[in-house]
C-alpha cells in the first residue's frame, strides 16, 4: 500500500499532504477556516462569476488577469522566503516541495479544462463556491466534474502520458 | 465598502497568500481538485488503482473545500453586492446576443438553472461543461489553484506548460465553443 501510494504521487500531482504528523481530526478545521476566507474572497472579488471569465477569454478586461498575476507573485515572493530562511510549519516541520513532473496530460488535459472553463465558468475551486452562494443547479456541475475525475480514473492506463 | 466588489490588486495577493499559509499551517501544497480525486476514492473506489490510497491522509484537501462552500454561503448571506456586476457594453452586447440579459446573479441565471438543465444549453454548459472540467484537471494534474498558483509559485515548468494550455482551451472555449452553444 505505501509503495503503491508513493507510485501514486509520483506519476500524479495530488495536492499532496507532507506532512508526516497524525494529528485528531478537529486539526483539519484550520483548513476549513483558511477555505471560508478563501470562498469569501472567490464571492467578494467576483471571480466566480461566469460574466468575469467570458471577459478574460474574450479579452475584454484585464481584472482577472491582475487577480492571477498577483497572486501568483506574492506565491512566488512566499515560496522564496520560505526557502531562503527555511520556515518551518507551526508544528516545527521542514516544508516540502513537490516537484511535478511533464506529460502529456499536462497538454491534452489542460486544454480540456480550459475549455470547461470557460463553458461552466468556474475552475474547481470556484464549483464550491458558486453552490455556497445558492446556485444549487451547480451541484449538478460537481458532480458532473466528479464523473470526469472517475472516468479518467477508470480510462487512465489508455489514455497517452 | 464591506458589500462592494474586492479589486484584482487585493484580492489576487490574497489569494496568492493562500500559498504560504497551507505551508506553514500543515505542510499542505495549495490545489483544489484534488478534492475531487479525493471523493472518488472515498466514496467510489470501484477497484481503480488511481482511487486506491490513503484519503484519510488527504482529508485536510475536504475540510478545505467545505470551507468554501460556507464562505460563498456567508458572502452571499452577509456581504452581496445590491449591484448587478458591472460589465462592459461590449460583452453586454456579446451576452446580449446569448440571449442573456440578466446579470444579477454570479452565473447567468438564464442558462444555469434547473428547468434549463435537460436542454441542450443546459447539457452542454453545466454536464458536459463540469465533465470537462474532471477530467481535465486530472489528466493534467492540477487546476488553477495547483498548476497556475501552486505550481507557478514554485517556478515548475510542467505548471506552465499546463497553465499556457488552460488559456488556450478557454480562449477557444470562449470563442468558439460558448457562442456556439448559447447562439
Amino acid at each position: 500500500m505505501i509503495s503503491h501510494n508513493n507510485e501514486m504521487r509520483k506519476n500524479d500531482s495530488i495536492c499532496t499532504n507532507e506532512s508526516q504528523i497524525d494529528h485528531k481530526w478537529y486539526h483539519n478545521l484550520k483548513y476549513t477556516f483558511v477555505g471560508i476566507l478563501f470562498g469569501i474572497i472567490f464571492v467578494k472579488a467576483e471571480i466566480i462569476s461566469w460574466f468575469r471569465i467570458q471577459e478574460m477569454f474574450r479579452l475584454e478586461s484585464f481584472f482577472m488577469y491582475g487577480v492571477i498575476g498577483s497572486a501568483v507573485m506574492i506565491g512566488a515572493i512566499s515560496v522564496f522566503l520560505i526557502k531562503k530562511f527555511d520556515i518551518k510549519t507551526i508544528y516545527g516541520e521542514k516544508i516540502i516541495f513537490h516537484p511535478k513532473t511533464f506529460n502529456k496530460g499536462q497538454i491534452i488535459g489542460g486544454l480540456m479544462f480550459g475549455i470547461g472553463w470557460a463553458m461552466t465558468g468556474a475552475c474547481p475551486g470556484p464549483l464550491f463556491a458558486q453552490i455556497g452562494t445558492g446556485a444549487t443547479v451547480i451541484i449538478i456541475t460537481l458532480f458532473s466534474a466528479i464523473l470526469g475525475t472517475w472516468v479518467y480514473g477508470l480510462l487512465r492506463d489508455k489514455l497517452p502520458h | 465598502m464591506f458589500t462592494s466588489p474586492l479589486p484584482w490588486y487585493i484580492a489576487g495577493p490574497l489569494i496568492g497568500l493562500m500559498v504560504p499559509i497551507l505551508l506553514i499551517i500543515g505542510n499542505k501544497s495549495f490545489g483544489i481538485s484534488s478534492s475531487l480525486r479525493h471523493i472518488c476514492a472515498s466514496c467510489f473506489p470501484a477497484n481503480i488503482s488511481f482511487f486506491k490510497y490513503d484519503w484519510k491522509k488527504e482529508i485536510w484537501n475536504l475540510f478545505f473545500v467545505a470551507g468554501i462552500i460556507l464562505g460563498g454561503f456567508i458572502a452571499a448571506m452577509y456581504m452581496s453586492n445590491p449591484n448587478p456586476i458591472e460589465i462592459s457594453e461590449s460583452m453586454q452586447k456579446t451576452f446580449a446576443q446569448y440571449g442573456i440579459t440578466d446579470f444579477s446573479g454570479l452565473v447567468p441565471n438564464q442558462i444555469f438553472n434547473w428547468n434549463e438543465l435537460l436542454t441542450f444549453k443546459g447539457l452542454s454548459m453545466m454536464i458536459l461543461g463540469g465533465f470537462l472540467v474532471g477530467f481535465g484537471t486530472r489528466y493534467a494534474g492540477g487546476c488553477t489553484s495547483g498548476h497556475s498558483i501552486m505550481g507557478l509559485s514554485t517556478l515548475q515548468w510542467p505548471s506552465l506548460i499546463a497553465t499556457i494550455c488552460f488559456m488556450i482551451g478557454g480562449f477557444i472555449s470562449a470563442w468558439f465553443i460558448v457562442p456556439f452553444i448559447l447562439n
